[in-house]
């Protein structure tokens, strides 16, 4: 039985029908079309489907939908405004720190989430906010770079 | 407008000529972020598993749990009966259960005879997601389990037990020259040893899988895939389509690494069920099934046995292998002997490879098939040669480098080889001599102890080919758009070729527009694989660039009244040599605004004749071991890379890095464990047991140095392959890092804490 909960994503508030055992991911992607939080394995080992909920980062395979309702969500969309690209986005772009792209989003959303709570980390600190978030493209060294790149702006 | 002010623009070839190098380049070896960077930071490239159609069903596949069973009985009552079910197919049917092949071996896409878990059995297709995995699992199937064989070592026994009827040898291949006995007599050293890496498995982190949708007779697949026309070939030959009928797109996809370069059963299967149910089908796979069924490097059981002079001078090396890939003929043993033959200079080479089958997923090109293998056996014997002989491991290598290829027939020479470059200013930049006698001379004290290690490597391929075709059409306003079929898997492709056509035509690379990876409307390619796609590319691009120059200035001598070869192009304008006050800029030609277009055709050239293109790398790294724990730290990694011209400094240092790590996986981290003694399954089908190096496990410090070589022979842009030879060494460099700091040389992969650590034990209790 679908059940009628709200979301709110990116700063607004959506009503959404869901499964019981829908995971938030899916509810992002299929019924909110919001396709940047991909999916790498939906068990909580790669950490493609990062999203920030409720200020935290969390492997939304994990969450189910119905345990999201009233939260609040970030997701890769709600990044950029109208002034362009979030910085942190900005410094992938410039540092080379995107191979294929497809952990991207949830390596930008550890990261800024990581920059939020502590806008200074070391480079150990930003590993280990990422060590959660596989990449079998780019070895790690750019993303560590553009992290630290806009803590030190 | 959009030409860059004041530089230089190459000099058009007449027709008929070959363009020569580039002298100097403006855009080209530069660091240039991504052409598609804003798509893929900001969450709107539409990969293939992002797609969503009107009336799209979801498509499950349930695969054999068994690693060798029978197929007796499929019933689909049960998983026909939940409501929005829409089809479900298996066995048996002649319309659905079409014939399938690996290689030379045919069987089908829901195979009578399973013979690796993870074979297909039964496909449903459903309204949602969940409900067709509830569907696929609601399928009963009534499995004749037999006995399996999944461990190579043993698939030539006696009584093993037969993965197809005919036995479990698929072949051995033999190569020989000289006299390897006359060799090893010569030698004032002979060492051997036993080697063997684990299988790995790629894992891009885009799942494998495909949306397929039919308008009519036309299919249309949106498949993550390395090649889109391998994909539409292999579609059509099984459904019976017309190449035309066939589209494949692949714009964006999530990383391949040579796992995607080949056409899978699910393609075909998503197509079959879109047919059935007349709606669109998306068919992703569950991650665990991308471990058992879409290809590993498979592993490889190797005896190396060498002769070195006092001097230096490699005598003798006799190298065989035992491998399989798998279940089906699949390259189980694929260039794995070719360093042997090629790498180091060497008189007498014999080399046996023997590829078996077993009860597991085939194996598929994982990025450099064969060579880290090859080089984890090879490099770690070169440096026991080395310490045998009282000699420098540079300096041993270096004392054996060819400048022509050995394993080829009629030993053609490299265009170039910068093998020596790489390990000369690779020993300088990273402090070789330094950094050994500190680890030499670092006291026993404590538990860490320190090591350095380096090692060296040929790719057997890596200088492109034809064929290629790019279309380049510069429109009235002096933009352009730039038409090609090749993927970018990741590497950067779409962002050099727009680099290409820039550097030739004098454009900005802002104003170049790339459309590709797509059967219907871009350019036929070979697939992104082999670290092929920038030489074959690049070269097919500027010579569509070309193209347009010379078509412009044609256009321009008719309006000007001029001899064309009177004309220069300059970027902004067409300026006559004689008389410089003559000139036009290039939107004015009235022949371009008339047309609205001018359209280059551009084809990849042949390779040069009697020589081959190959790239060429040396590593050096520096490790630290916990004799207490067996942990292995990576401090520092240096690459240093002749793969021709640098097209692009920052997509370069990306492909190094990645690729040093990739290789620290294989050293370090990768297994892909089989329970061979009991149910022949896979244990670690998931990203917490089969461990990818994550951000914690690499070094901070990998350094890529490019030797560059000007390469005029190669091709028309001097490039050579990059991401593939730089994943080649690095396994051997760390394992010869490990025997520098410990002295324990490590000859089976993975050097992980649990193998360490008993052999440090091992190692204190032999004193
Ligand atoms: S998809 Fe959620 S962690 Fe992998
Ligand atoms: S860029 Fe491909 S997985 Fe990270």
């Amino acid at each position: 039985m679908k059940k009628l909960i709200t979301l709110t994503v990116n700063g607004k508030s959506h009503e959404v029908a869901v499964e019981p055992n829908e995971t938030l991911t899916d509810t992002l992607r299929y019924r909110l079309g919001l396709t940047g939080t991909k999916k790498g394995c939906e068990v909580g080992d790669c950490g493609s489907c990062t999203v920030v909920m409720d200020g935290k980062p969390v492997n939304s395979c994990l969450v189910l939908a119905m345990q999201a309702a009233g939260r609040t969500i970030e997701t890769i969309e709600g990044m950029e405004t109208e002034k362009g690209l979030h910085p942190l986005q900005e410094a992938f772009v410039e540092k080379g720190a995107i191979q294929c792209g497809f952990c991207s989003p949830g390596m930008i959303l550890s990261g800024k989430s990581l920059l939020e709570k502590n806008p200074n980390p070391s480079e150990a600190e930003i590993r280990g906010a990422i060590s959660g978030n596989l990449c079998r493209c780019t070895g790690y060294q750019k993303i560590v770079e553009a992290i630290q790149s806009v803590k030190s702006e | 407008m959009y030409y860059t002010e004041g530089l230089p623009v190459p000099e058009t070839p007449s027709p008929g000529e070959t363009p020569g190098p580039w002298e100097r380049t403006d855009v080209v070896g530069k660091p240039r972020p991504r052409v598609d960077a804003y798509e893929r930071v900001s969450g709107t490239a539409v990969y293939p598993s992002d797609i969503v159609l009107p009336r799209m069903l979801y498509g499950a596949i349930l695969r054999c749990p068994h690693p060798h069973a029978q197929v007796k009985k499929v019933d689909t009552t049960a998983a026909e009966a939940p409501p929005r079910v829409r089809a479900v197919i298996g066995p048996g049917d002649p319309k659905t259960d079409l014939p399938w092949s690996f290689r030379d071996v045919k069987t089908t896409l829901f195979p009578k005879t399973c013979r690796f878990e993870g074979e297909p059995v039964a496909a449903v297709a459903a309204e949602t997601l969940y409900q067709a995995w509830d569907a696929a699992g609601a399928v009963r199937v009534d499995y004749k389990v037999l006995p399996h064989v999944s461990d190579e070592r043993r698939a030539l026994e006696k009584d093993a037990p037969k993965v197809h009827e005919n036995g479990n040898k698929l072949k051995t291949d033999t190569y020989s020259r000289g006299d390897v006995e006359k060799g090893f007599f010569e030698a004032d050293v002979v060492l051997e040893q036993h080697y063997r890496t684990e299988a790995e498995v790629h894992t891009p982190l885009e799942l494998h899988g495909c949306v397929a949708n039919w308008d009519g007779d036309v299919l249309t697949i949106w498949e993550s895939t390395q090649g889109v026309y391998a994909v539409q070939s292999r579609v059509a030959e099984v459904l019976g389509l017309p190449l035309s009928k066939v589209r494949v797109i692949g714009h964006y996809m999530g990383g391949g690494f040579g796992s995607k370069l080949q056409t899978s059963r699910y393609s075909i299967v998503a197509a079959l069920l879109a047919k059935k149910t007349g709606r669109p089908v998306k068919s992703f796979l569950p991650r665990e099934a991308t471990f058992l069924a879409m290809g590993n490097r498979p592993p490889s059981n190797m005896t190396l046995k060498a002769g070195v002079k006092k001097d230096g001078t490699l005598t003798a090396l006799s190298f065989t292998c035992l491998g399989t890939g798998g279940a089906y003929p699949a390259g189980g043993t694929s260039l794995v002997d070719w360093q042997i033959r090629d790498l180091y200079l060497c008189p007498h080479v014999r080399t046996e490879c023997t590829d078996v089958y077993i009860n597991a997923g085939p194996a598929r090109p994982f990025r450099a098939p064969g060579h880290p293998q090859c080089s984890w056996a090879l490099e770690q014997m070169l440096d026991a040669l080395a310490e045998a002989i009282g000699m420098d491991p540079v300096a041993l290598r270096l004392k054996n480098v060819p400048d022509y290829s050995q394993g080829r027939e009629g030993n053609p020479p490299y265009t170039t080889t910068g093998l020596k470059q790489c390990f000369k200013e690779g020993a300088r930049r990273f402090g070789w001599e330094k950094a050994r006698r500190k680890t030499a001379g670092q006291e026993k004290k404590g538990h860490l102890r320190r090591g350095v290690g380096m090692a060296g490597s040929v790719w057997f391929v890596g200088g492109g080919g034809p064929p290629s075709t790019v279309i380049l059409k510069l429109f009235s306003d002096g933009s352009a758009n730039l038409n090609m079929g090749a993927s970018d898997i990741g590497t950067g492709t779409k962002t050099v070729m727009a680099m290409v056509a820039a550097e030739e035509l004098g454009l900005r690379p802002e104003m170049i527009r790339i459309e590709h990876a797509d059967t219907g409307t871009t350019q036929y390619a070979t697939p992104s694989g082999g670290s092929k796609t920038v030489p074959t590319e690049a070269p097919t691009v500027r010579d569509a660039a070309v193209q347009v120059k010379r078509r412009l200035l044609q256009m321009a001598a008719e309006e000007m009244d001029l001899p064309v070869e009177d004309l220069r192009y300059t970027g902004d304008d067409i300026v006559s040599r004689s008389r410089p006050d003559r000139r036009i800029r290039i939107v004015d030609i009235s022949g371009l605004k008339r047309q609205g277009v001018v359209v280059g055709v551009g084809h990849r050239g042949p390779n040069p004749e009697k020589k081959t293109v190959n790239p060429f790398c040396a590593q050096f790294c520096e490790v630290e071991v916990n004799t207490r724990t067996g942990e292995l730290r990576i401090l520092r990694f240096l690459s240093t890379n002749e793969s021709g011209r640098v097209m692009n400094r920052l997509t370069f240092d990306s492909q190094v890095i990645g690729g040093v790590t990739m290789g620290i996986g294989l050293a370090a981290t990768e297994m892909r464990i089989l329970d061979a003694n009991r149910t022949g399954k896979m244990v670690n089908r998931n990203w917490h047991d089969y461990k990818l190096p994550t951000s914690l496990d690499v070094p901070a410090d990998i350094v890529g140095v490019p030797i560059e070589m000007p390469d005029a022979e190669a091709n028309i842009s001097g490039a050579k392959g990059l991401g593939e030879p730089v994943t080649i060494p690095t396994a051997a460099a760390v394992a010869n890092a490990v025997y520098d700091a410990v002295g324990i040389r490590i000859t089976e992969s993975p050097i992980n804490p649990l193998k360490l650590s008993s052999l440090l034990e091992q190692q204190k209790k032999e004193g």
